[in-house]
């Protein structure tokens, strides 16, 4: 198998690789190719241009500042997972990236390239849902930020112009004492989750739920945070029945219907893995470690 | 032929200066450029990780990198893991041992990758050995005696008796 013919560009800054985006017409911005690549063996893409990102400067950074954690666009997914920093401040991202893919995947394939490629069952996509991130890309006119919640516009599709690149994502964190779990259900390791449900909860001092995030992927055409689960935890103590009943919501969320599941087992999934995911995190809290 | 670049890289610690196709895949460059037919290839889209290859010490999936894209970087193919003509690495003579292969197609991948695993994790459990191949597809040995020939890797090389690769 062969990609297309295409002519090859590899900028070395963010400068040159808009100029580029915005001087010439059908291109493919390469991050860590892992899919990328594919589609071109497979010429279900036959861009005239790919743009290599490989060797542009300054896009490969964790660093924590003003309560974020702000993640450069070609940061490896290999950098998540050996980095302290969001081990130790975002767990939540450290538990998903190790479904993400497989080693070999992982040390090529990229933070950016995976919000940007949008699979709904995408482990990185449901994390940036959960914790609420603003994706920084950066066009002719400057740059421009966009809330998450209004990233995904149609299945695979991201709110992100032909011209434009993205260059960062800000996590805001949680406050140190939160808990947090990704669980998903795939056929095998490594596999593309057929649905996953991400969490993050907080507790006030008398045991209650205070905050609650929770993103089912796989379900639909984009993740979907499952708002209605969230309303039914805050302000109460998260016994066994309480989030029985409250992840039975997912039930009635839409789901997609495909040759991996049906849509009907997708919502029992959603509804099963949100109860496991909530009980992980809740095993997570402070009063519960302490117990 | 569409529009060309010259690249320089180091493959098995050989230097190499080469003109290739900006669309020809690193896996088709190693094995029909350098005739380094070592590296397999099988879906040729990222699924089965028979290309498997060392890129500065990482794994990756050669069928899923332009050639392009290896300028200035180091390769290891599995022609690169013994340490000459007649010996094999310990992890190749604990795959031979152990029967860990039959057909030998997949060999290629696992190996690169286990070379880097059994770097990273010098003492791995089953389970672990169990989730680094993951990403590698074999249809002949069920994985049985290739889990055990990571693990007799990984003892023998924690022995100490020449530390390679």
């Amino acid at each position: 198998m062969k990609p297309p013919p295409f002519r090859y560009h590899d900028p070395r800054t963010v400068a040159d690789a808009v100029a580029l985006l915005a001087r010439l017409d059908n291109v493919k911005l390469l991050a860590g190719g892992q899919s990328l690549m594919p589609m071109l063996n497979m010429r279900f893409v036959q861009p005239d241009h790919v743009i290599d990102l490989n060797r542009v400067e300054g896009l490969s950074f964790i660093h924590e500042a003003n309560g974020t954690l702000e993640i450069g666009g070609m940061t490896r997914q290999r950098d998540l997972e050996f980095s302290n920093l969001v081990a130790a401040r975002c767990p939540l991202m450290g538990e998903a990236i190790q479904l993400v893919g497989h080693r070999q995947t992982r040390n090529r394939g990229t933070l950016g390239g995976s919000l940007c490629h949008l699979d709904p069952s995408a482990e990185l996509v449901s994390v940036a849902a959960t914790l609420d991130a603003t994706v920084t890309v950066h066009g002719p006119n400057g740059q421009r930020e966009i809330a998450f919640a209004e990233f995904p516009v149609a299945f695979m599709t991201p709110a992100i112009e032909p011209n434009e690149l993205l260059t960062a994502v800000r996590f805001p964190l949680w406050p140190k004492d939160h808990g947090f779990a990704f669980v998903e259900f795939a056929r095998r390791h490594g596999d593309f989750a057929i649905v996953s449900a991400a969490v993050l909860i907080t507790e006030d001092g008398g045991g209650r739920i205070s905050r609650a995030a929770i993103t089912i992927g796989g379900l639909g055409m984009v993740p979907i945070r499952a708002v209605e689960v969230e309303q039914a935890l805050v302000g109460h103590v998260p016994d066994d029945n309480l989030l029985r009943e409250a992840c039975e919501a997912c039930r009635k969320l839409e789901a997609i219907d495909d040759i991996h599941a049906p849509a009907s087992y997708r919502q029992h999934l959603a509804a099963v893995l949100s109860r496991r995911a909530l009980e992980r995190a809740r095993g997570r809290l402070p009063s519960r470690k302490a117990a | 032929m569409g529009e060309t670049r010259k690249i320089t890289l180091t493959v098995n610690g050989s230097a190499y200066e080469q003109e290739v196709e900006v669309r020809l895949t690193l896996a088709d460059f190693l094995r029909h450029q350098l005739g380094l037919t070592g590296t397999h290839l099988g879906c040729e889209h990222g699924v089965c990780g028979a290309c498997t290859i060392l890129l500065d010490g990482q794994s990756a999936r050669s069928c899923l990198m332009l050639a392009v894209q290896a300028h200035e970087h180091a390769i290891t193919t599995v022609e690169g893991l013994a340490p000459n003509e007649h010996e094999l690495s310990p992890l190749q003579e604990a795959f031979r041992d152990n029967h860990g292969l039959q057909c030998g197609f997949c060999t290629p991948g696992m190996l690169t990758t286990l070379v880097e695993f059994l770097r990273d994790n010098p003492n791995p459990t089953e389970r672990e050995v169990r989730v680094a191949i993951s990403g590698n597809l074999c249809r002949c040995t069920g994985y049985q005696n290739i889990v055990a020939a990571a693990l007799d890797a990984a003892k023998r090389l924690q022995s100490g008796s020449t530390p390679r690769s």
